[in-house]
């Protein structure tokens, strides 16, 4: 049966894959959470615009995790194009 | 002369197989930015239409052809390529009139396989290939993304339970629209070059180019622009289908699924399996439906999917054993001409059908009610549920 199953392969896609694709919008939603600060208090009106989620009401430990996941975020994707760029 | 004519035919016909595939598929990027309002319907396809023609462009080896490993190379001829892409094309058009994503790849591998079959009966496919490269692969895809969908979807409502909803939804929105970009840009690398691999194939086949080249850069270029263009059409049933009827989808959810899809094809291709970006997808909505407490899967629509699914590689198969058995009865150049002529009224036939429920851009997101047409005009099929 391994010739026509590749199990190793089908296990290494699905670990990598939770990791990135469901691991990076995690560390996505622990950036958005972090920077909408502690979460009742700052629920301001719609019309808040951009200023909600602005460096003004937020830490800077708050601002440098949130940077962190971003970042990670920004780099992962930037590795998923270099992957399409690369492959035959 | 006639092989000129007859390699020209090809060359039209693969650009319109290109073209279907690029309007069958804009769903599986788009469909979810679609519906949760991420991005307008015209923005969100024409967005994808640009990445898909940039995808094209993307990756520099083309590869020789979709069908090396799967028919024997030797028997494919130019009228074997000509029906298997009538056979990808005539199946393309039924599912989408049909509002079902199904795989473009299936379809076109059907087709070649079934023309195959047709020239030089069973034993000119290798079966084990089929079964181990294709159908199992294709078995496996949506259930990974599916798995993966459905843990991210689990983890980001966890995590941004406490979120205001406002910056909640600005931020998923960005999150939804790029992952959704890369999903649309794996695509168009992926089928852009299907189409390239078998325009080149078509080009050595007939002698136009010598054996083991690439593909030159007209074909790269015509087969960027009809995908993108197909793209930019939008396959507004499909994308209805995917984005409301399968599951009612918010934009957590969105970048989730759009997540797992990316994740999963590039990971895939990367160790050499060419996914179906479609099964991907699909698994991957199906999987933010099961992630989300108390959403709302309509397993009979995902049912009719998987069926159709099923039947992808035998139906294009047999519609490409049929035109190449036609184009082969008639002979020559004149057969290729009339089976074109076939197709072009099978095409328009279907087309003009389409327009009597049409979907579109304005109505796209209509509530869903168990037809692929929202119900300005109550058809058979159409049950309320």
């Amino acid at each position: 049966m391994n010739s026509w199953i590749n199990l190793s392969a089908v296990g290494l896609i699905l670990g990598l894959g939770l990791v990135f694709g469901a691991g990076l919008p995690a560390l996505f939603a622990v950036g958005l959470r972090v920077l909408s600060t502690s979460a009742p208090t700052s629920e301001g009106p719609a019309s808040d615009g951009a200023s909600a989620i602005g460096p003004r009401a937020v830490g800077p430990a708050r601002m440098a995790v949130a940077v962190i996941c971003f970042a990670i975020v920004v780099v992962a994707i930037a590795a998923g194009i270099y992957l399409i760029v690369r492959q035959s | 002369m006639a092989v000129a004519i007859v390699l020209v035919l090809v060359v039209i016909t693969a650009l319109a197989f290109d073209f279907t595939n690029g309007f069958h598929d804009t769903g599986n990027a788009m469909a979810t930015s679609i519906a949760t309002g991420a991005l307008p319907p015209k923005v969100a396809v024409a967005l994808s239409g640009v990445l898909n023609l940039v995808g094209a462009f993307l990756s520099l080896s083309v590869a020789a052809t979709i069908a090396s490993g799967l028919v024997d190379t030797k028997l494919v001829t130019l009228t074997v390529v000509f029906a298997g892409l009538i056979g990808g094309i005539v199946w393309n058009l039924m599912t989408w009139f049909l509002g079902i994503p199904s795989s473009s790849s299936h379809a076109l591998i059907g087709g070649v396989v079934g023309a195959t079959i047709a020239a030089a009966g069973f034993g000119g496919v290798q079966w084990q290939n089929l079964v181990s490269k294709v159908i199992i692969p294709a078995g496996l895809s949506p259930i990974i993304a599916g798995i993966v969908a459905t843990v991210g979807t689990y983890l980001i409502y966890r995590i941004s339970r406490g979120v205001a909803a406002g910056v909640r939804d600005r931020g998923f929105r960005i999150g939804q629209i790029g992952s959704a970009s890369m999903v649309s840009l794996a695509h168009g690398t992926n089928d852009a070059q299907k189409t390239m691999g078998i325009i080149t194939l078509a080009l050595i086949t007939s002698g136009a180019l010598p054996a083991g080249s690439k593909a030159p850069f007209w074909v790269v270029l015509t087969c960027a622009l009809a995908i993108s263009l197909g793209t930019y059409l939008g396959g507004w049933r499909v994308i209805r289908t995917l984005g409301k009827g399968l599951v009612e989808i918010e934009s957590p959810q969105g970048m989730a699924a759009e997540s797992s899809s990316a994740a999963v094809i590039l990971l895939s291709s990367s160790f050499g399996y060419s996914l179906s970006t479609t099964h991907v997808a699909t698994g991957s909505i199906l999987g933010t439906g099961i992630g989300k407490k108390g959403a709302e899967v309509r397993w009979g629509v995902a049912g009719r999917m998987a069926t159709a699914w099923l039947f992808t590689l035998p139906a294009a198969a047999i519609v490409g054993a049929v035109s190449f058995f036609i184009a082969n009865f008639i002979g020559g150049t004149a057969g290729v001409i009339v089976m074109f002529l076939v197709l072009i009224a099978i095409a328009l036939l279907i087309y003009l059908r389409s327009r009597k429920t049409a979907v579109h851009a304005g109505n796209v997101n209509e509530e869903w009610t168990g037809g692929v047409a929202p119900p300005q005009r109550e058809t058979a099929s159409s049950t309320s549920a």
